[in-house]
């Protein structure tokens, strides 16, 4: 095994005292910027660039694999303990996961959510290490009919699953899609809904939707119910709290099955993160449902959290394999780690290999050290996290509103952020108060413009033959799984139906 | 007040918060000197291309010891307008400077927006890079003859992949359409958001050509994925074996100029210091570094000439923005 040995040399140069306390502050700064809803590991990563001029490229990007792991298991903190999540990356694993910070069970969440991340990124970055050139390949089948083709799938295949009622479920995919409309629109340049107001050209920020709807909404909430009932307002502090052998036998598929989800998304440069985690979400939910899981959605379950966590966390593996060898940003974090590596004079791309290899098998070692670092950090503190929740309600919430409204004026200092932010957490508020679900508003928002872009990008292709959408086995095959799918559950509900009536 | 001590630290965090910002705010709006302290607005995210680029301008400032201190602000959005219309609404300052370029041109073109190049005062261009006409190494095109023969017989089924609307990619691929007699509303552009995106497109033949900032493609040039057809500088570029546009017979150049510029309503003598300014930071080891470590062609222009440059690039967008009929 030629990697493995190149791997150990890598280790070898990676691990030294100075470059381990180097990923420590690495992983430190990227929690903490991934805890404040809107820093993403991005932007960590962003500042921190200058101060790594002065250190040799070893250090540097050893702290780096620190940040960029670092951002992301601090995302999903915020998102379990607060119903923040950090990053879009952390949406999907704040349903469950802010469930089971509700029903007292907040520090076995944040562990939970440690080890998945863990697995996920293990998994993902021993993949680049020995199919690196081979896994880019798959980056170059998809075009424009395949995305569409995957983000129909994931749509139907979220949406199914997340709503009780199905005309509840539609309204709120409704209200996520005009929100989704608003900017700039890509093939064409032309402004849609932004009232001529240039700072709306870019749309409106995922973020400020997720944090509004999700947090500011929960406020709302709140405040609205607190001295008139009690029990909806009350967060348990009793329940176990530790991460049991039970547990971890029930996550542990979990766990593989998200990364499974996860691993082939970093390859293609679009949909990002955001689409495994949901994929993930959505079959955890359809597998509780065929087990009878009384857990999911109301108290929490972990496979609801664990699935998506570790999704997110093996898209992030397999990304930064991505950007070497193929010389492919797939996500705004790994555009900048391009710009770093460009820095010391290592160019990312199909010759990186062979001409840094030294660099590129201690940065490949870097990445494994810092997943460690990132777990025996994260477990110990997984229970001190969550005595954030033994804070009194009313000083909670009222951190949480300064929080959220921090981190989303942090991202784009636009005071019309604020005002979006307010809006859509009326909008969350009056979503809660009519039982409209709030999990295909953040699909749509995501989803929606993947949808429409590619679709537009493949017909402009095609000169509007429609044909080039079912012209590639890719495509076939998911929208044949996805039949498959829909005619099985309207077999179930016939017979649903059928037994129902006598 | 039951519990004296908790209200002694609750007090105790207040001041040092309060003291902290009144400090913050104290420096923030007092005035000070370029030398003394230069604020650099980079009109794009962190990471973005401005980023980068008004990053490395601020450490060859502080390094080369050309100003005490130097500040890079992001103001993110709209091609970079967002950060030009608010920088046209702080007049007389004397202390910061816009990072700007080609993109921004295109896109104040595009968006019809209130501000214009006019509104500020042109300082210095400082570093350009070209785009590249390429295709995948397996495509039938070897030459740009061979490009423009299938580009000329169906515009429509020839698609071109590039950056977003407006950026060089967009405007120089309808250039190249007009110069070779192809009406540029019917070339088929596909717009994507990164070089990232536009480069798999390619790859996996989505697109039949993609228009690309060269230093973008440079590696998969040289190791075999793709190949260069044509590179939209004037004249060929030292070490880079790809022939121009205008040596194959096509009459289109275009570059992605960056630079500065700095507020309306600055005195002569102000804009004389932040032209010395910008020249002694070019002169600094880190720029020169930081040109060759990021294949940046050095294109320093100061004063009518960089007037009269961006004078030509306006007008050049506007004609092409006119003929796309956008």
């Amino acid at each position: 095994m030629e990697q493995l040995e190149l791997l150990m040399g890598g280790f070898a140069s990676a691990l030294t005292p100075i470059n381990l306390l180097w990923v420590l502050i690495g992983a430190l700064l990227g929690t903490a910027v991934g805890v404040l809803p809107g820093l993403g590991s991005a932007m960590a990563v962003a500042l921190l660039l200058p101060v790594t001029f002065s250190l040799e490229p070893t250090a540097a990007f050893i702290m780096f694999a620190g940040i960029y792991f670092g951002g992301l298991f601090g995302d999903s903190t915020s998102g379990i303990l607060l119903n923040t999540p950090g990053h879009s990356s952390a949406i999907a694993s704040t349903f469950e996961g802010h469930r089971m910070a509700k029903s007292g069970q907040a520090a076995k969440a944040l562990a939970t959510c440690a080890i998945g991340a863990f697995i996920g990124g293990l998994i993902a970055t021993t993949l680049v290490v020995f199919f690196a050139p081979t896994l880019v390949k798959m980056a170059t089948v998809f075009g424009p009919a395949e995305y569409f083709a995957l983000a129909v799938f994931a749509f139907l295949a979220i949406s199914a699953v997340v709503s009780e009622s199905v005309i509840r479920g539609i309204a709120a995919l409704g209200i996520g899609l005009a929100l989704a409309l608003v900017g700039i629109d890509g093939p064409s340049g032309t402004a849609r809904f932004t009232l001529g107001m240039p700072q709306l050209f870019d749309g409106i920020s995922v973020i400020v939707i997720t944090v509004g709807l999700l947090a500011l909404g929960e406020v709302f909430h709140i405040a609205s119910r607190i001295h008139r009932d009690p029990i909806a307002t009350r967060i348990e502090t009793k329940g176990r709290a530790r991460l049991n052998l039970a547990d971890f036998k029930k996550a542990l598929p979990a766990w593989l099955r998200g990364t499974a989800f996860g691993a082939p998304f970093g390859l293609i440069p679009a949909g990002g993160a955001e689409v495994p985690t949901f994929l993930a979400y959505g079959t955890e939910k359809q597998l509780a449902k065929r087990r009878n899981d009384p857990d999911f959605g109301t108290t929490g379950s972990i496979h609801g959290l664990a699935a998506p966590e570790a999704a997110a966390n093996a898209t992030a593996g397999t990304a930064m394999g991505a950007l070497l060898a193929l010389g492919l940003p797939t996500s705004a974090t790994a555009a900048i780690m391009l710009a770093a590596f460009q820095q010391y004079g290592m160019q990312p791309g199909p010759l990186l290999f062979e001409r840094s290899g030294d660099l590129v098998w201690a940065l490949l070692a870097s990445l494994f050290i810092g997943l460690v670092i990132l777990v025996m950090i994260n477990i110990p503190f997984a229970s001190v996290w969550a005595k954030l929740l033994s804070i009194p309600k009313h000083y909670l919430y009222a951190g949480i509103t300064v929080f959220s409204m921090l981190g989303v004026y942090a991202v784009s200092s636009a005071v019309l952020d604020l005002w979006l932010l307010i809006a859509i957490g009326l909008v969350g508020f009056l979503m809660r108060r009519y039982n409209i679900p709030l999990a295909p508003v953040l699909i749509a928002v995501i989803l929606g413009p993947m949808a429409e872009t590619e679709l537009r990008r493949a017909l402009a292709v095609s000169e509007g033959n429609l044909g080039i959408l079912i012209d590639s086995p890719i495509t076939i095959t998911l929208y044949l799984v996805l039949a498959a799918a829909l005619a099985l559950s309207a077999v179930q509900h016939l017979r649903h139906r059928a037994s129902r009536k006598v | 007040m039951k519990n004296p001590l908790r209200n002694a630290v609750f007090g105790l965090v207040v001041a040092v918060v309060a003291t902290l910002a009144f400090i913050n705010a104290g420096t923030a709006g007092g005035t000070s000197t370029a030398r003394n302290k230069l604020t650099l607005i980079a009109p794009a995210a962190p990471g973005g291309g401005w980023d980068g680029f008004a990053r490395e301008g601020q450490q060859a400032l502080k390094s080369g010891g050309v100003v005490n201190n130097a500040q890079v602000v992001n103001v993110p959005g709209a091609g970079g307008t967002i950060g030009l219309s608010q920088f046209v609404q702080m007049p007389g300052r004397e202390d910061a400077l816009l990072a700007t370029g080609g993109v921004m041109v295109g896109a104040i073109e595009l968006g019809d927006n209130p501000e214009s190049m006019a509104d500020v005062v042109p300082i210095a261009r400082l570093a350009d890079d070209y785009a590249a006409l390429v295709v995948p190494a397996d495509s039938e095109f070897k030459t740009l003859d061979d490009f423009l023969a299938a580009w000329k017989q169906n515009p429509g089924g020839t698609s071109i992949g590039g950056g977003s609307l407006g950026s060089i990619d967009h405007l120089l691929s309808a250039m190249v359409a007009k110069t070779v007699g192809i009406d540029p509303q019917e070339v088929n552009y596909i717009a994507y958001s990164g070089g990232g995106e536009a480069l798999t497109s390619l790859l996996s033949h989505t697109t039949s050509a993609g228009m690309s900032g060269y230093n973008e493609v440079s590696d998969q040039i040289e190791a075999g994925t793709l190949r260069a057809l044509a590179i939209s500088s004037e004249e060929r570029l030292e070490g880079v074996d790809v022939p121009t546009f205008k040596e194959q017979g096509v009459d289109a150049a275009m570059s992605n100029w960056r630079g500065f510029v700095a507020a309306p309503g600055i005195t002569d003598e102000a804009k004389a210091e932040f032209i010395k300014i910008v020249t002694e930071m070019r002169s600094t080891d880190h720029w020169q570094e930081a040109l060759k470590r990021n294949d940046w062609t050095d294109t320093f222009t100061t004063g009518e000439e960089f007037e009269q440059f961006i004078n030509n690039e306006v007008a050049t967008a506007q004609e092409i923005v006119k003929d796309l009929g956008l």
